[in-house]
């Protein structure tokens, strides 16, 4: 009993040590509702971050608008509210950036790299990129207009393969859907929704995928309500808990 | 061939119970007031609502038994049928719908048109060919109607309340119409009605349909001069009264008597006919035998005449000229004698 | 006074003047006597109509008419508006196929369990059309409980097939024509299949030859509805048939991708689907869809 009770006194201590001990996400005295527009890509680990961001910061209520990039670019200029926007690619920062909404300079915070998605067991066998110029083959990738369709575009030019696909998919989330059902022999997606995807879908590497490396930056806006807040924000994802969390989850480090 | 038809079924509340024959050639008017079952009978016999008990046979063709599993269905029966509001088809012109029948049958269009126009030209509305159904009279449809009941040359003619969305006007001509195309036809027919003139006009036989029952059948002037229930005594004016016959007199329930010319016993329907009603604004002494006091309790006009319901110990209802009931000053409420001659009197076993 | 002869009968209706056995609309009536709307009607009526049409005008003001010409030339454009027109055409005849006996059941036949029926019928109205599409796939995908069948034996799997697009079209959009036409047939006066039937009509004849030409308008209703919901369907296609230009890629899908990183050219395939579902739509006359 008193060995349990010794026990449950060092563990608090040891998880009161750390908070007390750590820089980053430092108790503050800020509060107040902070609106954070990120990638779809970045939904499940932003999600846990946020989390433990808000466990750090309680008067901070953060809430999030995951949708894609272009889409959220799009809000932004329009004149949506929001503190923070973490773009799944360069180009949608600088439609941000350049409309004058962005505060400051952004910052890449992580990369992301495209990995080959096959149903669970791997069915058809698929090896490598150049089986996505099998015909015969059922395959998915992201439609051009979106990011992670150009990523594809530039990794088959690299392995020199004239890709027949099936399907452009309008996102990440639906090219998935189609694998886990077993739909599709494979797909091109980010390394980081295969992982998110759990048991139902299986990555294959190939090494042409580094030619296509997507950076993802991080800025806080200019029309920002909460701006401390946001700063604080940004300040936490590129902070060691930030980036860990974000390394578990598949992405590179930039 | 010959109908016969014994039809037993449930429907809601009505409960219908009845039996018919009717000859070749034979016109049956089927008179009864709203809700009797008489269209019931109808549907049934059109093969449109199959009946719970009976039989139902055209010759020898059975079209109903249901305790064989009899039930010969509506487009195999070799029937005609024109309904309450003619139901031509809508989209269809007036020769089409008429040649709708011989189309069932597969017959070729060019020839089915060719009999439907002979058929159009027989009831006079060769003209109106092409019209849609629109645009054609209530009288003109009615005719149309019949034409394409007709067509197929059926063995039995059913006609639902045929003359009942004309106006007055019209109704004289088409029920005129309508006897002389009945009697051309060779087989049996039914005809609906709640309106006693079409009975008069049209049947060789009048079968009243009350409650679902048949309460009365005859030749139609039997029906008329004899009533046997309240309904067809309304029906025709006549004033029903019922009591028992003792030789000249007939001693109603009220306890009055009624003298009659011919000598009646047991029990007895009298009736009384509308017109041979005399009032007197005081008690007559004359050859009339009957003699009663009564009070006005209503007076409608009726036709060039003032139809008047009297009260008292003997209920009846009178037909007074207009000039007359003006000259006598009555009035609801007016106080009279009524008179009857004993010859006017209609006795019958009851 | 009443006419002469007629004897007095408490028991009979007497005979009323009736319209004559045809139509006579109240549209034309009200046409040319000129009903004024009230006042109540008019007003929510025209802020109804003004939430209606805004975006549209929206859409005509922010469209890059300097060079309209030139991004209507590209190919996708023509690719993407004639499989539109193609596949919503088709989706609109196999709804009629399929959905019109569904509504004669529905609305005729005594046969229990009809309100389930109809409850299943309207499930395609009530679901996201992207769930829609995932269902299909349960279906008839590759893997799918019939789909699996059709791959086993024949080789050929619906998915990203423009027969895919059909199907996705067809489960969004019959429900339209089916409540339409269930409306229609129940509307109509089922006393005309009454005198076909003495008339020596069978079944199908009479449905044929005078329930069909009856609900004509209707069922013409009910497939507009149907056509233009099949021509703007993007849930249950994209997910369903996938997403590919000359084979899949609708013109709502086409849109939708133009929008993520080139929102004029967006704009500018919205005004080619406006402008030719407008131009489809006003053409059918008015007549063809009210009582003929």
């Amino acid at each position: 009993m008193a060995l349990i009770g010794a026990a449950l006194l060092f563990l608090s201590a040891c998880g009161g040590d750390d908070t007390a001990n750590s820089t980053d996400g430092a108790t503050s005295d800020l509060s107040g509702p902070l609106t954070v527009f990120a990638a779809a890509s970045l939904t499940d680990v932003f999600i846990e971050l946020g989390e433990t961001f808000m466990a750090q910061n309680p008067g901070i209520e953060v809430r999030f608008n995951f949708g894609p990039s272009s889409g959220l670019s799009r809000q932004i200029n329009e004149g949506a509210p929001a503190d923070v926007f973490a773009s799944a690619n360069i180009s949608q920062m600088a439609v941000v950036s350049e409309a004058g909404n962005a505060d400051g300079e952004p910052t890449v915070f992580v990369e992301n790299v495209l990995q080959i998605a096959a149903p669970a067991g791997n069915p058809a066998g698929i090896t490598g990129i150049a089986d996505f110029a099998n015909a015969d083959l059922t395959l998915a990738i992201c439609a051009p207009e979106v990011p992670c369709g150009v990523a594809a575009a530039t990794v088959f030019e690299a392995a020199g393969i004239t890709p027949s696909v099936d399907s452009l998919e309008e996102d990440v989330r639906a090219a998935l859907t189609k694998v886990e059902l077993g739909e599709v022999d494979a797909a091109l997606v980010y390394v980081t929704d295969v992982i998110a995807a759990g048991s139902a879908v299986e990555g294959i590497d190939f090494p042409e995928t580094l030619e296509a490396v997507t950076s993802y930056p991080i800025v806080t806006l200019s029309a920002a309500p909460n701006p401390d807040a946001g700063q604080l924000f940004v300040e936490f994802i590129l902070s060691e808990v930030g980036t860990a969390a974000l390394e578990e989850a598949g992405f590179r480090s930039p | 061939m010959s109908l016969s038809a014994a039809i037993g079924l449930q429907r809601g509340s009505l409960r219908l119970d009845v039996e018919l024959r009717v000859e070749p050639g034979q016109v049956l008017v089927l008179l009864g007031p709203n809700g009797a079952g008489k269209s019931t009978v109808l549907r049934v016999l059109a093969g449109l609502l199959p009946p719970d008990t009976g039989r139902v046979a055209l010759g020898h063709l059975v079209l109903d038994e249901p305790a064989a599993g009899i039930h010969v269905p509506p487009y195999e029966r070799p029937i005609g049928m024109v309904f309450q509001e003619y139901l031509l088809f809508p989209h269809m012109s007036t020769v089409d719908n008429v040649a709708f029948g011989l189309r069932s049958r597969r017959v070729p269009k060019a020839q089915a048109r060719e009999a439907a126009r002979h058929w159009l030209e027989r009831v006079g509305l060769s003209t109106s060919a092409k019209s849609k159904p629109g645009v054609l009279s209530g009288g003109q449809a009615q005719r149309v109607a019949l034409a394409r009941a007709l067509i197929g040359s059926p063995e039995l003619l059913l006609l639902d309340e045929p003359l009942a969305a004309l106006d007055a006007r019209t109704k004289l001509e088409v029920r005129a119409d309508l006897r002389r195309h009945l009697s051309e036809y060779s087989g049996p027919t039914i005809v609906v009605s709640h309106d006693p003139i079409d009975a008069m006009a049209l049947a060789d036989e009048v079968a009243v349909i009350e409650h679902g029952r048949v309460v009365q059948s005859g030749p139609p002037a039997e029906v008329a001069r004899r009533p046997r229930t309240d309904y067809v005594a309304r029906l025709m004016g006549l004033s029903l009264l019922a009591g028992t016959g003792e030789g000249a007199q007939v001693r109603l329930e009220s306890g009055v008597s009624v003298s009659v010319a011919e000598p009646a016993s047991g029990s007895v329907y009298v009736a009384i006919r509308p017109e041979a009603v005399a009032i007197y604004p005081t008690e007559p002494h004359g050859s009339p035998r009957n003699v009663w006091p009564a009070r006005l309790a209503s007076a409608t006009p009726h036709g060039s005449a003032v139809r008047c319901d009297l009260t008292g110990p003997v209920p009846l209802t009178a037909d007074l000229t207009a000039t007359a009931f003006a000259e006598l000053g009555l009035a609801p409420g007016s106080e009279v004698w009524a008179t009857v001659k004993a010859h006017e009197v209609e006795v019958y076993a009851r | 006074m009443t006419d002469p002869g007629f004897l007095e009968d408490p028991e009979a209706t007497a005979a009323p003047t009736r319209p004559r056995p045809g139509r006579r609309t109240l549209a034309r009536r009200s046409a040319r006597t000129g009903t004024r709307i009230p006042l109540a009607l008019l007003l929510p009526a025209i802020i109804g109509t003004a939430i209606l049409v805004l975006p549209l005008v929206g859409l005509l003001i922010r469209a890059p008419w300097s060079d309209l010409l030139v991004r209507l030339a590209e190919p996708e454009v023509g690719q993407a508006l004639r499989l539109s027109l193609i596949t919503a055409s088709m989706a609109t005849v196999v709804s009629m196929f399929f959905g019109i006996p569904i509504a004669w059941v529905l609305a005729r036949s005594n046969i229990r369990g009809r309100s389930i029926l109809r409850a299943l019928v309207t499930v395609p109205l009530v679901l996201p059309p992207v769930v829609g599409g995932v269902a299909l796939f349960l279906v008839l995908g590759r893997r799918g409980i019939i789909g699996s069948w059709l791959y086993e034996t024949f080789g050929f799997s619906l998915p990203f097939t423009t027969a895919a697009v059909v199907i996705a079209e067809t489960f969004v959009a019959m429900p339209f024509l089916i409540i339409s036409v269930e409306g229609a047939l129940r509307a109509a006066d089922a006393r005309f299949e009454d005198a076909a039937a003495t008339l020596g009509a069978g079944g199908w004849s009479t449905f044929r030859r005078v329930t069909l030409p009856l609900v004509a308008p209707g069922i013409a209703a009910g497939a507009v509805l149907c056509w233009a919901r099949a021509l703007g369907e993007f849930g249950a296609t994209i997910t369903f048939a996938g997403n590919f230009p000359g084979s899949t890629q609708t013109m709502p899908l086409a849109v939708y991708l133009a929008l993520q990183n080139d929102p004029q050219a967006a704009i500018v395939l919205s005004l080619v689907l406006l402008a030719v579902s407008l131009a489809t739509l006003t053409l059918l006359r008015e007549r063809w869809l009210t009582r003929a």
